[in-house]
């Protein structure tokens, strides 16, 4: 479980996270959503450690991040998976070098160990026979396919997915995500995924914290986003017309699922 | 804003400096560097060091007309230039602008492509894991680059000597024999040990540092360029006043 406590972040006069507090749950796919410039990005790299914040803190199973030493915050990394929006993959190194790379660097196993997992962690994210490829020689959505391998590689307790379905097609996107919730109860890892996209939200947000101008403005569910009243949610969620009259749908029926 | 530089500069190299997370990983970067950096500048240091030798006879035989003075000298001018100035301090501009721009550009790249937050969000010190197999490899592989352009620049310069007629094969040897220090070499090659730890280092710090995207990685490029011959000719000066004044 990653606990966020009262987090404030300040770039010069510009207050981007504005004393936010949430509990991501384990096993579970945890969503934070909103709009461009609501504080997202700040929100998961704070969590991630990659900016630390004016004030707050963010404890990892109990861990609170700031009070540790170096060597145990390497140790909470080596325990994170990250599929970033543009999946970071070392485009010097083939799939394979990729996935392997934090086995190489973090494990003693042997080189046959090595390619049994890489060979399983392929398989699991439905991608084969890619090994000896560069990142630019495949596709969008199997270098998504790849960076999740690679995340999950030394079985995370955490992963966190940045925007995971930007530039995909509708199809690969729900495939993605379905991948992620898998591999979330698979490994029963606390996930943890930003994202803009409506249509990831309700195929697998099983717990969404919305933010706007840097604060939590709603919490909830994929079922509780079309019974609740909150503005600013129905001014994000349901700004099309299709989702609009999808949510009319929802409520005459009385559940979502 | 240069002191912050600096100093920013300093930090980065006392990451840079800490013993490898797996030496064997180490090892196999610190290959591949010599090969990115070193080897694959052999065939152009040799190029311009043995026409650049051609050169430097004939401007020292246009300037040594005088026939009081024995031909000879046009070689051991020749060979001065060559070990003292033109293979260390020449290479090394050459260098900065080929491997510099390289370094920067491909360090920027992975920057702005989240490929180093990657590496730390694994744990990696990404700084020591991508910046010190090109220091080591830089260091002791471009002393051997330099070797190699000295005696290709003398060289090129028996040959022009020979092939224009400006000065007999004989004395050209005797030239390049005649009062030979072995501390010119010493000499030359300390600048190049330093010279060459700034062409790795400057531009990793303007690659690691980029911020925007690819128009900044070009910018970035450029400055480590800059910057790095800046401080090779300014160290070109301090060096040459301690070692030969």
């Amino acid at each position: 479980m990653i606990e966020v406590n009262n987090i404030r972040k300040s770039f010069g006069d510009k207050k981007v996270l504005k004393g936010i507090s949430a509990t991501f749950e384990t096993g579970k796919t945890n969503m934070i959503i909103g709009q461009s410039g609501a504080g997202k990005t700040v929100f998961l790299k704070s969590m991630l450690g990659l900016i630390e914040p004016d004030e707050g803190y963010i404890s990892f199973d109990g861990r609170i991040w700031g009070e540790l030493n170096l060597e145990e915050k390497r140790k909470i990394r080596k325990e994170v998976g990250v599929v970033f929006q543009g999946n970071a993959l070392f485009d010097s190194m083939t799939i394979e070098e990729n996935i392997k790379f934090p086995m190489r660097m973090f494990t003693k196993m042997s080189p046959a160990e090595k390619k049994d997992r890489v060979n399983e962690v392929l398989e699991q994210v439905n991608l084969e026979g890619v090994n000896d490829k560069f990142p630019a020689e495949i596709s969008g959505g199997q270098q998504k396919r790849v960076a999740l391998a690679r995340a999950i590689v030394l079985y995370p307790k955490y992963l966190f997915c940045d925007e995971p379905n930007s530039g995909l097609d509708p199809k690969t996107a729900i495939i993605i995500d379905n991948l992620i919730h898998d591999l979330t109860v698979r490994y029963n890892t606390t996930t943890v995924i930003n994202t803009h996209d409506m249509n990831s939200i309700m195929e697998i947000g099983e717990k969404i914290i919305l933010l706007k101008n840097g604060y939590k403005q709603w919490e909830g569910n994929k079922s509780e986003i079309f019974f609740t009243d909150n503005p600013d949610l129905n001014d994000f969620v349901f700004s099309s017309s299709l989702f609009k009259k999808v949510k009319k749908l929802v409520q005459k029926e009385g559940h979502f699922e | 804003m240069y002191l912050e530089s600096i100093g920013k500069y300093a930090l980065m190299l006392k990451q840079v400096f800490k013993k490898p997370q797996k030496t064997k990983i180490f090892w196999e970067n610190y290959f591949k560097e010599v090969e990115d950096l070193g080897i694959k500048s052999i065939g152009l240091v040799s190029f311009i060091s043995f026409f650049i030798g051609g050169v430097v006879t004939i401007q020292t035989a246009r300037n040594l007309s005088n026939p009081l003075i024995d031909k000879m000298y046009i070689g051991f001018a020749t060979i001065k230039s060559i070990i003292l100035e033109f293979a260390p301090t020449f290479n090394s501009i050459i260098l900065a602008g080929i491997v510099g721009s390289y370094i920067a550009s491909t360090i920027g790249t992975m920057r702005i492509s989240e490929q180093i937050d990657a590496l730390d969000i694994m744990g990696v010190n990404s700084l020591n894991y991508l910046v010190l197999p090109k220091v080591i490899a830089a260091v002791t592989f471009y002393p051997f680059l330099i070797l190699i352009s000295m005696f290709l620049g003398v060289f090129g310069g028996w040959v022009v000597g020979n092939m224009t007629g400006m000065i007999l094969s004989n004395d050209y040897l005797t030239g390049i024999r005649y009062m030979f220090d072995g501390f010119d070499v010493a000499y030359a090659l300390i600048k190049t040990f330093v010279f060459a730890f700034f062409i790795a280092t400057i531009p990793s710090y303007f690659g690691y540092y980029v911020k925007g995207g690819s128009l900044e990685v070009g910018r970035a490029a450029t400055q480590a360029v800059i910057w790095t011959s800046v401080n090779i000719i300014v160290f070109n000066y301090i060096l040459t006043q301690l070692l030969l004044s």
